[in-house]
């Protein structure tokens, strides 16, 4: 598969071809990557197409390497990015806590597989924790983006280079194995949002103005304390003006499931299945998992008596839930530990269940 | 009435009102002046970016009037890779240390002059971390004393230390490899000659250049500056060699 896919008609395609053709389309300049099961057809494709189009790719020498080729390339105000999985998005923490301190605007496809260590290459959502919280040092936060389709694919990939480049901020697309290789029908259309001008602090060369150094490194207490403060406050304005989730059924909800990614998908039949049984069930899917959707969870809590996560992993999501409904009312898991999501069957018997409570 | 001409001054690469913050004794401040004087001679200072490392190295940015990018610790090769595959017009290097280099770095760097990527390296080789107070690194010589071998170097705990200009000569996509040292005026002459070669090479669009630089660190090695130097003679000169280790230009 190293054709571009079309434009404007509908097509059947993977998840992962879906996020790579986005890409494309967005004007990523630079593909940078490594492979790994299960989010290897995005490198594959990248490398015919970028070569076809006579953009950069590097088949990197590892994961260390290939994010840090990417925080180079977005140096220069480039849209560039890399993709990966799991274990092999553990390597690149150091430079993502680097990305989010130098404000790079650097894209990272993230398709987990279950873990700990090299674990499996089943779907899994055990990376949430990973990508919401970050592994690296310091006080940083990325912008979280999760699909459920592969339609949302492409549409979140095109956002993450727009949010990315808009704050100047490493951005993770996070999908799971069973996004990446399920088929559904998308349609690609143009990247729908305008370009970002990088021109007033990319790397260009110190022509006709004063030489600019992008780095992190802040000998002083106060210089790093105001700087914390001030990417904190790009933080804030990012969570009121880019938080973003679904929400169905839920005026009138008792119980709300709240989960994100391919178990969403599970968890909006099961509502809808249960709504036809007269049980007041609601839905809230994040669609951007940091900034978490935690205010308007919080409202949510005032009306519903109950809340559900439906996860692929331990429960790392119902965390953030119980953060934001704050004791007021239960907040329950329903997961799989790995591999595939909870069945629509599961989540229904869980939710009459709960409801008899 | 005679004209007075400038024949030495600060070259227009280097910040302006900037003090050089190193130990006294320490080499890294002409390996900064001598770059400094190559971007300015061959005029690449406006279409530069430079990429700083980890250690010693990381002020090289409040040295230079450059754009630069602090890469993380071993990683400056990828970092100058990706900026140089965004940007092809522009020139790129990286000013490094031997343990950001050849140890933490390695694949990095390694992998870099394989794929025969058109920037050029700097490497600073003064056998020990310096910035952290002296241990051994990877280029520490057999016998060396350093906070974390206190007993000298020796092969059973260590290993070898290794010679970084050898092993970059033998990658394909390496079209320069030279190693110098800036122990005397001689010296410091054929250090800046072989920057300027690296420099043109990457101009040419020839492949990767390097230049490993033999540097003192009389801090560290409890030594005056002039006593540094003469180890740098003694000690470090019969295991790493002067020499131009590669060059792919030379026969032309």
């Amino acid at each position: 598969m190293t054709e571009c896919l079309t434009k404007s008609k509908k097509v059947l395609t993977k998840g992962n071809y879906a996020i790579a053709n986005a890409a494309v389309i967005a004007g990523c300049e630079c593909y940078f990557g490594y492979p790994i099961t299960p989010q290897s057809e995005i490198g594959e494709f990248m490398s015919g197409k970028m070569q076809e189009l006579k953009r950069a790719y590097v088949s990197a020498e590892s994961e260390l390497a290939s994010i840090n080729m990417v925080l180079g390339a977005c140096s220069t105000g480039a849209k560039a990015m890399t993709s990966s999985s799991s274990c092999a998005v553990s390597l690149m923490q150091e430079a993502l806590s680097y990305a989010a301190s130098d404000e790079l605007p650097i894209v990272l496809v993230s398709v987990m597989r279950g873990g700990p260590g090299l674990g499996n290459i089943y779907p899994s959502q055990g990376d949430y924790n990973q990508a919401t919280i970050g592994g690296g040092d310091g006080d940083y936060k990325m912008i979280v983006l999760a699909p459920s389709t592969v339609q949302e694919c492409v549409d979140l990939t095109y956002r993450a280079f727009y949010l990315a480049h808009k704050y100047k901020n490493p951005t993770i697309l996070l999908a799971d194995g069973l996004l990446g290789q399920m088929m559904e029908p998308v349609e690609f259309g143009e990247y729908p949002y305008p370009e970002v001008d990088n021109s007033s602090w990319a790397l260009s060369g110190a022509k006709n103005r004063p030489a600019r150094v992008i780095r992190s490194y802040a000998p002083s207490a106060d210089d790093q304390c105001e700087f914390l403060k001030k990417l904190h406050a790009k933080y804030k304005l990012i969570e009121e003006k880019e938080t973003d989730w679904e929400e169905i059924n839920t005026e009138d909800a008792d119980i709300i499931l709240v989960s994100f990614g391919s178990p969403a998908r599970n968890a909006k039949s099961a509502m809808k299945e249960c709504r036809k049984m007269g049980l007041k069930v609601g839905m809230l899917r994040p669609i951007t998992l940091s900034p978490f959707p935690s205010k308007r969870i919080a409202e949510l809590a005032q009306t519903a008596k109950k809340f559900i996560s439906v996860e692929i992993n331990m429960g790392q999501m119902i965390r953030d839930i119980k953060l934001a409904v704050n004791g007021k009312v239960p907040v329950e898991l329903l997961n799989r530990p790995v591999g595939n999501p909870p069945s629509v069957e599961e989540i229904i018997e869980r939710i009459k269940k709960e409801s008899e409570v | 009435m005679t004209t007075l001409t400038q024949t030495f001054k600060i070259p227009e690469s280097i910040k302006k009102g900037s003090k050089f913050s190193f130990c006294p004794g320490c080499d890294h401040g002409v390996a900064v002046r001598l770059v400094a004087e190559v971007l300015d001679e061959l005029g690449l200072r406006e279409n530069t970016i430079a990429v700083a490392s980890i250690g010693c190295s990381v002020t090289l940015y409040d040295f230079l009037e450059v754009d630069s990018l602090e890469a993380p610790h071993g990683r400056a090769l990828a970092e100058a890779t990706g900026i140089k595959r965004a940007r092809p017009d522009k020139f790129v290097f990286t000013y490094q240390g031997d343990g950001d280099f050849a140890s933490i770095g390695m694949a990095e760097s390694m992998h870099c002059a394989l794929r025969g990527e058109n920037v050029t390296a700097i490497c600073i080789n003064n056998t020990t971390y310096g910035m952290t107070g002296g241990q051994l690194g990877p280029t520490t010589l057999l016998g060396q004393v350093t906070t974390t071998s206190p007993k000298g170097r020796n092969v059973e705990y260590y290993g070898y230390p290794i010679k970084i200009a050898e092993h970059m000569a033998l990658c394909d996509g390496t079209a320069y490899s030279a190693r110098v040292s800036l122990d005397t005026v001689p010296n410091i002459r054929k250090a800046k000659a072989a920057i300027k070669k690296a420099f043109e090479i990457q101009l040419k669009g020839l492949g990767f250049s390097f230049v490993e630089i033999l540097a003192t660190c009389p801090t560290n090695w409890k030594k005056t500056p002039q006593k540094a130097h003469d180890r740098v003679r003694e000690e470090m000169m019969p295991i790493f060699k002067p020499g131009i280790y590669k060059d792919i230009t030379a026969n032309n």
